[in-house]
């Protein structure tokens, strides 16, 4: 694996990709390259900076822009799973399964994304965690369902419950015009994996500039030796952790023993 | 202070579940019992989930049953013979409780399974342990002896074949309700977390009529046993065991236990009964009102796999 530096300020400087006429170009960078979850690990907020440049012969920038940045964790299937009352007891009666979603996903904005950019747009460019593309297994297919089904909603509704998933309207700031800053709050008990941010800028609706960055999320330290050693030598793994049953409670026999 | 569980994947406040290890620990001394019935509900209700928390208290309670079984070993207050052979049948009751374990987890009804056993267990046990104690308390009351064990008094249990004699607890009975219990325990410790000693004790001295003086000691060494595998097994199948929060559990554990058992000898043996069996029933009827109760939230998730 590549050695990174953790904290770098000049990030991958990536050019746009996005709509041809457009007169402008995004260049962003990140607060961290990486993030190492350590054994005094308790959540971390990251800062994206970002500034809008004109492009190559072109110095007309327009007044206004919206902004915004979606961070994807890495993907998970999970189930989701709905209780319902059988003789007298709550059990788990139903359950569909969400195949390859992220395990995190942040929606940032200056402001609302439906006063951005009409609908069928947002829908194509999947902006929001309601146009987002979550896929449910439903018998032999795997599809997104309409943004209001039962299991959707539920879906949405935990997984924003326990921080994994937001969206926040007034979470990027223009400093000037042109350059803007953003803060993503990654919760502490954050998946390990990649994570992909997807900046697109708009004006007057329609995106003109699209960029994107990424950072890894890994274990360190104890933390990943001990994961690591759990995943990959189950049986050895065991054996220590009895055997350091037996330690402590023979340095307790022997410590407290006096009569 | 925060610390960072590698495998339950949360921080939680090192000193919290220092202090759930020695309250535990301190209870656990204080009656003879490994105190996972306890040990289990709290984690999970600090957000550990249940698979976690049933795997990691398996190392804690091998640790506190083994600073017991010292203590007993060194008073001579261990039938080994009769540890042994619960113990065969301990192992094959583990093994068979690890399995199910993970197949009810593939079906998602492990909470559902969990919760049905402690509600169950709890209740009757906790019942029938504050129905005896209250009456030897009322008997003790009246200046009447405390219930007479008669020596001569056979149950059918008596009648079966397979006879073995153990001579430390000066016992002559069939092998089979031995191996019975001895499977039950492994099987009931595995799949809920809990060292089995606080059903255990009462089944050796009511059904096997093992005297008092020895049954402690033994039932110790078979939850000592039956856990350590259990932690082994667990690790291998489901990978769920965190070697971090055990630590931090049976550091905590051990050193309440000490405490609790000098309580614990300086109690009346009927009160400690009461006090044993309020507790027990307390903790099981909490669960039959989760299962009763309309959660919050009727949608849950669980996680399947990663990429």
């Amino acid at each position: 694996m590549m050695r990174r530096t953790a904290l770098t300020l000049l990030a991958v400087m990536l050019a746009c990709d996005a709509e041809p006429a457009a007169a402008e170009r995004l260049v962003v960078s990140l607060s961290n390259q990486q993030v190492a979850i350590n054994s005094n690990f308790v959540g971390e907020n990251l800062v994206l900076f970002g500034s809008i440049e004109p492009d190559a012969g072109k110095t007309a920038l327009r007044s206004a822009y919206d902004l915004v940045v979606t961070v994807t964790g890495p993907r998970q299937t999970l189930r989701t799973r709905r209780k319902q009352r059988v003789l007298g007891i709550w059990v788990n009666v139903d359950s569909r399964e969400f195949v390859r979603v992220p395990s995190y996903l942040a929606v940032l904005s200056n402001r609302p994304v439906a006063q951005i950019a009409p609908r069928d747009t947002l829908r194509r460019l999947q902006i929001g965690l309601d146009n987002f593309l979550l896929p449910q297994r439903i018998g032999p297919d795997i599809a997104d369902t309409v943004r209001d089904e039962p299991f959707r909603l539920a879906f949405v509704r935990l997984q924003v419950r326990q921080g994994f998933y937001r969206e926040i309207a007034a979470a990027v700031t223009f400093l000037t015009p042109t350059v803007f800053r953003t803060a993503i709050p990654l919760p502490a008990d954050v998946p390990t994996g990649k994570y992909a941010f997807d900046v697109k800028l708009f004006a007057e609706g329609a995106m003109v500039a699209r960029t994107n960055s990424a950072l890894e999320v890994t274990k360190a330290g104890i933390e990943q030796y001990v994961a690591d050693a759990a995943r990959d030598h189950g049986f050895l793994y065991g054996l220590v952790t009895m055997l350091m049953a037996l330690l402590t409670g023979w340095i307790a026999s022997v410590v407290f023993k006096r009569e | 202070m925060q610390i960072y569980l590698p495998i339950a994947d949360m921080p939680v406040n090192i000193f919290l579940v220092l202090g759930m290890g020695l309250a535990v620990g301190y209870i656990s001394g204080m009656f003879g019992i490994g105190g996972g019935f306890l040990m289990t509900p709290l984690l999970i209700f600090i957000g550990v989930s249940p698979a976690v928390a049933v795997a990691s208290v398996a190392s804690h309670i091998a640790a506190s049953s083994f600073t017991g079984a010292i203590t007993y070993w060194n008073r001579r207050a261990l039938d080994i013979a009769l540890a042994l052979m619960l113990l065969g049948a301990g192992i094959i009751g583990t093994a068979t409780g690890v399995w199910l374990f993970t197949t009810l987890r593939a079906l998602d009804q492990l909470d559902l399974m969990i919760g049905l056993s402690y509600v169950t267990l709890l209740t009757i046990v906790g019942g029938l342990m504050i129905y005896e104690s209250v009456r030897a308390v009322m008997r003790a009351r009246q200046g009447l002896p405390a219930t007479i064990r008669r020596p001569g008094s056979h149950t059918w249990l008596h009648g079966l074949p397979f006879k073995v004699r153990f001579k430390r607890s000066k016992i002559y009975v069939s092998a089979i309700p031995v191996w019975a219990i001895g499977f039950t325990i492994g099987f009931v410790g595995a799949i809920m977390g809990i060292g089995g000693g606080f059903l255990l004790v009462p089944m050796l001295i009511y059904f096997l009529r093992v005297p008092t003086a020895t049954v402690i000691g033994t039932s110790m060494v078979l939850t000592l046993v039956t856990m350590a595998s259990a932690t082994v097994m667990h690790a291998v199948t489901n990978h769920l065991v965190d070697a971090v929060l055990a630590l931090i559990l049976m550091i905590g554990g051990v050193v309440g236990a000490q405490f609790g058992a000098r309580t614990g000898q300086r109690m009346r043996g009927e009160w400690l009964r009461l006090l044993l069996g309020l507790l027990v029933f307390a903790v099981g009827l909490r669960f039959a009102f989760e299962l009763v109760v309309q959660p919050d939230d009727l949608y849950s998730i669980r996680y399947v796999r990663g990429e």
